[in-house]
């Protein structure tokens, strides 16, 4: 336990270190590990945001996949209804056509049934007409007697 | 060799003889200097050097080593001192090292530097004195603690002023005017056994150790396992006392920087 000059020398030596460490050494070191902190703490906040982000793109492409498959489906469902429409619309032309067809060809059968029956009828005033000639053997006056044989084309 | 010439005794007397120059208080212990400051340029090199190349990146091994050191002397600092002070932290971690390696030290053999010595100078080794742990030099730790009071007096001063300062010497602990004289004795007394504590633990934790090591080194071929045994219980003493001069040191500085 002698104290002497040593410790003045100790003292100036613990000045001089803590002097030089508070400027050289501990401001430089300390600058380093916050800038790092600060850096790490960016990157974690960052990678946070990016998790976000990630969990509501996932939700937006759920919900857009869902609105598509639904569209889908209302497009489908719509197609159906207009080709049962389209069916049923043909069936019906169809229908008109065929009654179309069918009405014009009763008509021409109509016609040709009244024609024939019109010829038939000329036919049989002629053959009556030549039957009578020939009953009573002299020629009628077809001008005179055309109303009898009107009479009797109208009873035919 | 040094046990054959002398008497046990002798030898542990030669061990703590310090190299010393000059004569009464001018007496100079050039081992203590000379260790001290070669392991506070060894502190201050390594340290320097990285915070030079300090990267704010993927950072080296060293620099690594080095910030594990920084931020838990700055973690101490901040659970114990809450106010603004660029002194406090860089100084915690001064004394923290510097005193972690002059408390290495101890794990030198006590023989080992006087006989690479003697085969340098060929100086026979019962003349040469060298005592290579600082902190068992009580000039060390005291310069050490007496640089630490006189912050702590300079924050009290600056903090609270020269009255604050008086006032909380003589009206605490107890408050009525009549026991001032009292207060003052005790406050003094308090104030004054805090550098008074924080030298002599130090000093007298690394003198007893060293003077075990003296003792063990006495024993002849038993000396190795005991040695070996005292020494690893020196991995706990070592950082431990450097752990407890820092802490000691915030603490009073927190305490100066308190305004009652």
């Amino acid at each position: 336990m002698n104290i002497n000059a040593t410790i003045i020398g100790e003292l100036i030596a613990f000045v001089v270190f803590v002097i030089f460490c508070m400027k050289f050494v501990w401001p430089p070191i300390m600058a380093a590990i916050e800038a790092r902190q600060a850096i790490i703490a960016d990157g974690l906040a960052a990678s946070d945001r990016a998790a976000k982000d990630l969990e509501l793109a996932q939700a937006k492409a759920t919900e857009q996949l869902k609105d598509a498959k639904s569209q889908a489906a209302g497009i489908i469902e719509a197609a159906k209804k207009r080709e049962a429409q389209i069916v049923e619309e043909a069936a019906g032309k169809a229908e008109a056509e065929k009654a179309k067809i069918l009405a014009s060809g009763h008509a021409e059968i109509e016609t040709e049934r009244n024609q024939a029956r019109e010829e038939l009828r000329q036919q049989v005033v002629v053959l009556a007409i030549a039957g009578a000639e020939k009953i009573l053997e002299r020629s009628i006056d077809a001008a005179a007697h055309s109303d009898i044989l009107d009479k009797l084309v109208a009873e035919l | 060799m040094s046990v054959a010439e002398l008497t046990s005794q002798e030898y542990i007397k030669h061990h703590l003889t310090n190299l010393t120059v000059g004569e009464g208080f001018w007496t100079l212990h050039l081992d203590t200097l000379g260790w001290s400051v070669f392991l506070g340029l060894v502190f201050l090199t390594i340290f320097r050097s990285v915070a030079k190349k300090a990267t704010t990146g993927v950072p080296g091994k060293l620099q690594c080593a080095v910030e594990l050191i920084v931020g838990f002397v700055d973690d101490s600092v901040k659970t114990t001192f809450h106010g603004k002070n660029a002194l406090i932290a860089p100084l915690a971690l001064t004394i923290f090292v510097w005193v972690l390696l002059m408390n290495a030290m101890d794990w030198v053999p006590v023989d080992l530097l006087p006989w690479v010595i003697s085969l340098v100078s060929g100086i026979e080794m019962s003349h040469i004195y060298m005592k290579p742990v600082p902190t068992t030099d009580v000039n060390m730790t005291s310069a050490l603690a007496i640089g630490v009071f006189i912050l702590i007096v300079y924050y009290s001063i600056k903090v609270k002023g020269f009255s604050g300062f008086m006032k909380e010497l003589y009206t605490q602990p107890f408050g009525h005017w009549s026991l001032y004289p009292l207060n003052f004795f005790i406050e003094l007394v308090t104030l004054l056994a805090r550098p008074l504590a924080l030298s002599l633990r130090l000093f007298g934790n690394l003198y007893a150790g060293e003077l075990i090591f003296l003792l063990i080194a006495t024993l002849g071929l038993y000396q190795l396992p005991v040695h070996f045994i005292w020494a690893a219980f020196h991995l706990l003493v070592i950082p431990l006392q450097a752990f407890i001069f820092m802490m000691l040191t915030i603490v009073y500085l927190s305490l100066a920087h308190e305004d009652h």
